[in-house]
């Protein structure tokens, strides 16, 4: 039996992209993007802490770094934790070495758990940027939109009391979305999200709810991605952000201001052989002439800044 | 014709590399190198194919669906001048609804002068399960697409993301086309055995092809410059003796991100550099080897069948 019609038809094969997200654009034909002090490239450097309740059911698919042995999966809830009580505070220190302050990507669960930690963040001047409620409750597109706006809800009220901050930044559990993620995002003060891997620019995504931005964030530089995912040393994971790095550093030259973020998962990138490594990426970075170190939400603000202003 | 044995799918005859007739390339190359960029649209809200799932979360699969859309926003561009500081020409392995979502794309291979051949309408869109008619019309489609926005004839089949049926190759043969990009059995073009008309296999690579390097072996991105240096410097040895294939399967979602374009960059300067290499397309390939060692190759496939019979 021949396959049903309606696979030799193209309902959205037209100009632009197969949605209405947002218009098809080249990296390289948009107008150039200024940051502050003439800076080339800002360095956007975000640890992620993340909590994985120990009875999770990992459906309707696990994020990366799900428990995956059977009940109750000790090694696994516990080796993930541990970016939340060490890890962290190494990448802070680290961070605060070298006088650059990031966003930290937490779950809901990590600031309810753990608001001595929230508070430590905040006071050392990182933006929080929310990481959905834990790592079990992924966005998903079998999710009814009720369910996914109270998840939002929760997260976001538990984690702009814990920092009293705006939170206006977001990021999925597992980058996962629902067709409604957005727009239930941008229903609640969420100016910017990072689960899109498209670009290395920011921009804007329309919405039921208006528009947010998509802001870049590296996702095959990622600490996790390269050193689990991919089984690659610490040494190479370093290598890869420096010529990261050094190519996006590059085409500043020619393209305007380019975004180079450095994802560090707390339970990985905090683990001891490691934040040598960390150290030595973020340091490589800083000493080139024009790195801007920031957080997303002043990402973010200097590029509608510079995308409003008028153009030559 | 098919006359081999169940469990072996019959498209070509057992013909070793050892004692075959002498393969050469224009102006005495050593070697024949292609670059296949694939460049691919994957769909949003596909339909369900049944027997190959898409997307591997539920959709809409924003991180999966994203990181593909990144080759065409940023990725091709840094693909394209690496190739170009080389000197190298791509013969696109194309979705086709491509020209359609991003004719600026098209345009800047175009003006270059690479060539285009079919990698099916949509990546997100296979040909399992579909009948001979489905599949034909999927490659007059192809053509005609290719035709409508390059101008050019659709010589070249690579089926979308692998999926082929067990007639596809007599179908490419019979709507004109002059090669497949599908099997992997060589390091030199194979005459293939179709119903009707001529086809042949010119070398692809899994080996060397980004997807299999970073999505699938997890090498590095300074490891995969290696790899090719490597499998260009034993092949270009090997061509010395008779004229070999290299190809580099590309896709700009993976070559084209930031901490890998200057590994890779390096590596085709490194092959451009050498003397006797034929920076080629598969058209290019397809028609030389058709025009001047098509007939030694069935005739020695022919020699070599019969001996076995007697045997």
């Amino acid at each position: 039996m021949p396959l049903p019609d309606d696979h030799l038809a193209y309902a959205h094969r037209r100009h632009g992209m197969d949605h209405d997200l947002y218009p098809w654009s080249d990296l390289l034909d948009r107008p150039r993007v200024a940051w502050p002090e003439g800076a080339r490239v800002a360095l956007w450097v975000a640890p992620l802490v993340q909590w994985f309740p120990i009875d999770g059911s990992g459906k309707p698919f696990r994020a990366p770094g799900g428990l995956t042995m059977p009940f109750p999966d000790l090694r696994h809830y516990t080796n993930r934790d541990y970016g939340n009580r060490v890890g962290i505070f190494r990448l802070l220190d680290t961070m605060a070495d070298l006088g650059i302050r990031g966003s930290v990507m937490a779950n809901a669960a990590v600031a309810r758990r753990y608001p001595a930690l929230i508070r430590e963040v905040v006071a050392a001047g990182h933006e929080i940027v929310a990481h959905g409620l834990d790592m079990e409750h992924v966005h998903h597109g079998g999710l009814p939109e009720a369910d996914e706006r109270a998840i939002v809800a929760d997260a976001l009220a538990i984690l702009r009391d814990a920092s009293g901050q705006a939170v206006t930044g977001w990021l999925s559990p597992g980058r996962s979305q629902s067709h409604a993620t957005l727009g239930i995002l941008a229903s609640q003060g969420i100016a910017y999200a990072c689960d899109w891997a498209n670009d290395d620019m920011p921009f804007v995504m329309a919405t039921p709810a208006g528009p947010i931005h998509a802001m870049p964030f590296a996702q095959e530089t990622d600490d996790r991605t390269v050193m689990l995912d991919m089984k690659q040393t610490e040494d190479s994971w370093l290598e890869q952000v420096r010529d990261r790095f050094d190519v996006l550093y590059r085409e500043t030259a020619t393209g305007g201001g380019r975004v180079m973020s450095v994802p560090l998962h707390a339970w990985v990138a905090g683990v001891p052989y490691r934040i040598g490594a960390v150290r030595e990426a973020l340091a490589y970075c800083l000493g080139h002439e024009g790195v801007w170190a920031a957080t997303g939400a002043e990402i973010l603000s200097a590029f509608q800044a510079s995308t409003a202003a008028p153009h030559e | 014709m098919r006359t081999s044995e169940p469990g072996d799918p019959g498209l070509y005859d057992y013909l070793p590399y050892r004692g075959r007739p002498k393969v050469t390339w224009p102006n005495g190359a050593k070697i024949a190198v292609w670059i296949a960029p694939n460049i691919e649209f994957y769909e949003y809200d596909p339909p369900k194919n049944p027997q190959r799932t898409p997307w591997g979360r539920p959709l809409p699969d924003v991180l999966a669906y994203s990181h593909r859309d990144y080759g065409n926003r940023v990725g091709f561009r840094r693909m394209l001048a690496a190739m170009d500081e080389a000197g190298f020409r791509g013969s696109v392995s194309l979705n086709v609804a491509l020209c359609d979502h991003h004719p600026e794309i098209i345009r800047m291979c175009a003006d270059r002068g690479w060539e285009f051949f079919s990698h099916g309408i949509y990546n997100t869109r296979y040909a399992y399960g579909m009948s001979e008619e489905q599949e034909r019309s999927i490659i007059r489609d192809s053509a005609q697409t290719i035709r409508k926005w390059t101008g050019q004839t659709l010589d070249g089949w690579l089926a979308p993301a692998l999926s082929n049926n067990s007639w596809t190759m007599d179908l490419l043969a019979e709507e004109g086309l002059l090669y497949t990009c599908d099997l992997f059995h060589d390091d030199q073009p194979t005459p293939l055995n179709v119903r009707s008309g001529r086809l042949l296999s010119v070398p692809y690579s899994l080996e060397m092809n980004d997807t299999i390097v970073y999505n699938t072996n997890s090498y590095s991105p300074r490891h995969y410059a290696t790899i090719i240096r490597r499998q260009f410097d034993q092949l270009y040895r090997e061509g010395a003796t008779s004229g070999t294939v290299m190809c580099i399967p590309l896709h700009p979602y993976l070559v084209g991100q930031p901490h890998r374009i200057e590994p890779f960059a390096e590596a085709l300067a490194y092959i451009a550099g050498h003397e006797g290499v034929w920076r080629a397309t598969g058209r290019e390939i397809a028609r030389h080897f058709l025009d001047h060692h098509y007939d030694a190759a069935v005739a020695a496939n022919a020699a070599a069948n019969a001996a076995a019979a007697t045997a």
